[in-house]
Order: structure tokens, then sequence, then C-alpha cells
């Protein structure tokens, strides 16, 4: 191993995670070169020295602003909870769905009566809605009030 | 975490207890700032507990919860970095902890040696001040990798680089500190 390898392997060497192999050609490495050697001793002196930091411990508040701010959070519904409303929506959606379905049902057994005399005028519709002439007639009257006013006349 | 999943809050709360103190720590020698520790690592379960049912587990918890508290960590740091600046590294910090320990109240109470006691906060001193000068993700690799102990590829995956460029990350760490403690190492190698 030479000394520019050293720096993917002497952390793990120090701390101990080297596989079988790779530590003892590290220290077949280390016996041969004295400025390694003292490379890895100061590692090991940075390594204790960082163990000398004492932990904190958390604050009283923590533990309490924590549980409230979890208590505030507002229940997760999943997406499939949108298909579960409550049970009004559920009454008021089945209603509007039980009406639809019966007037679908009301309108297709009873489909909209229309006079065969009147075809040819529906056909025409578009013509005669346009027809000036039309607009300027006088206002239609009853059948019967028309044929009196004939005999009368 | 399953178990939270599942929606057992009594789960949540037994890996509250578990994770607080370990996150506090880390996101505390990150951030410089107890208060603003504990504001994040909130933060840092409060993402947990909302993702809980999306939890899919890829990846150890560990991973998930220090890749949630480092990005925030390095977040806040380079949000406060102006503000940082302007803060002297030797200014007495009045809320940590660790320099709370200092106040000449507790020295006497504690240590009767007192000059035993100032030369060991000193050092302390020293090593947090050496720790705090690091790199942002220098700093974050060597808190997990010391304090933690989560192994190479936690790691990586946590601050998102190969477990080749996290041991260069660690090697130039300790390269660092070795020389800001230069004083401290020749006299643990003298121990």
């Amino acid at each position: 191993m030479s000394c520019g390898r050293m720096e993917k392997k002497i952390m793990g060497y120090v701390d101990g995670r080297l596989k079988e192999g790779e530590r003892l050609e590290m220290e077949k490495h280390l016996s041969t070169c004295a400025a390694c050697r003292v490379q890895v001793n100061e590692f090991r002196a940075v390594n204790v020295l960082l163990d000398e930091l004492p932990m904190i411990e958390p604050s009283a508040a923590f533990d309490v602003r924590m549980q409230a701010r979890v208590a505030a959070e507002p229940a997760k519904q999943s997406w499939w909870a949108w298909f579960a409303p409550s049970p009004r929506v559920a009454f008021a959606a089945s209603m509007l769905l039980l009406a639809t379905v019966w007037v679908g049902s009301y309108s297709v057994s009873n489909p909209p009566q229309i006079d065969q005399a009147d075809v040819p005028v529906l056909e025409n519709y578009d013509v005669i809605s346009s027809f000036e002439a039309l607009t300027e007639l006088s206002q239609a009257v009853p059948a019967d009030d028309a044929s009196q006013q004939n005999q009368d006349m | 975490m399953l178990d939270v999943k599942a929606g057992d809050e009594q789960s949540f709360a037994l890996l509250l207890h578990r994770y607080r103190s370990p996150l506090i720590n880390f996101l505390y020698r990150m951030v410089r700032n107890r208060e603003q520790a504990e504001d994040l690592a909130q933060e840092v379960f409060i993402r947990v507990y909302r993702a809980r049912e999306d939890y899919v587990p890829s990846a150890k918890f560990t991973t998930w919860l220090f890749r949630i508290a480092t990005n925030l960590a390095l977040n806040s740091v380079r949000d406060n970095r102006y503000q940082r600046m302007e803060i002297s590294l030797d200014a007495p910090v009045t809320t940590d902890a660790e320099d709370g320990d200092e106040k000449t109240l507790d020295v006497a109470e504690k240590h009767p040696n007192i000059e035993q006691h100032l030369i060991e906060e000193t050092r302390k001193k020293m090593i947090r001040h050496a720790i705090e000068k690091l790199p942002e993700k220098q700093r974050a690799a060597v808190l997990l990798h010391k304090y933690q102990e989560l192994d190479y590829g936690e790691i990586s995956k946590i601050l998102e680089c190969s477990e080749s460029a996290l041991k260069s990350l660690l090697f130039r760490a300790y390269e660092t500190l070795r020389v800001e403690l230069a004083p401290l190492v020749a006299q643990q190698g003298k121990q």
C-alpha cells in the first residue's frame, strides 16, 4: 500500500472498521512508514479528544412543546376517506341519485307527444320563424271562434 | 416506525424518547445554539410524524431521521451564515449548557480543584471550537461518524455522497482537527 491510498483507509483503521485483509495490509505499510504511523497516532488522539465533549440533555420544555405540536397536527385522512363521507352527505347523495333515476325512467316511459300535423311545421320552423309576412298577421284565434266569425260574415 | 405508521401514537412517543437526545446533540453541534437545535429537532419529529403514513422501510429509520436533520441543519447554518460571522467564536454563550458549567458559582461546588477544572474546560472549548470551524459537510460527517456511530453506508446516504467521497471528507476533517488541536494531540501522545 502506498501513502496516497492511506486517505481512504486511515479512518477505517483508526475506528476499527476495516476488513481483516485491509487491516493487515495497513499494518504492513505502517511498519515501514514512520510518517503514516505518526498520522495514525494523531488521528487516534483526535478521536479520543472528541470523546471529551459532554452530551447535552433536552430541556424540560422540549417534551411539552413537542406534545403540543403533535396534538395540534390535523388528523391525516387517506384518499380513500373521500369515498367514506359523513352520513348526512351519504343520505343527500343517495336521495339525489334516486331522484335522477326516477326522472330518467319517467321521461323514457313517457316521451313527449308530437302531433303528426305539427311535423311539417316543425321541419320548416327555421323558414317560418324568419318569414316577415307571418309577423304581420293578426293574433291567432281558436278554431271554433274563427268558424263563427266566418258564418257571421 | 411501522407501528407509528399503523397509527400507534404510543410508538411515536417511544420513538421520540429514544431519538430526541442524540438528535438534539447532533443539531446542537451543527448549529451551535441550543434553542435553535431544539426547534430544529421538533421540526424533524413533526416531519416524521406527518410522513408516517407514507413511510416505506427502504432504508434504516436512523438514516431517514438524520437525513432530515442534516438537511434542516445545513439549511439553517447557511441561512445564519452572515449572523454567525458577526459573532466571535470566543464570545461566551450564556445559553449554552456546556459553557454554562463554566459559571463561577458552579465551579467551587463541583470542582474543589479550580485550576484543574479550568484546564478541563479550556480543553473542551478548544475541541468544541475546532469542530465548529470545520466546513458544514465535514462537520456533519464527523458528528454522524463519531457521535452517532453510523456506518459509512448510512452516512453517505444521509450526506448524499459516495462512500469514497465520505472517506475523503472524514480524512480532511481529521487532518484539520489534528492541526487545530495540535497542543492537545501532543499531550495525548505523551500519555
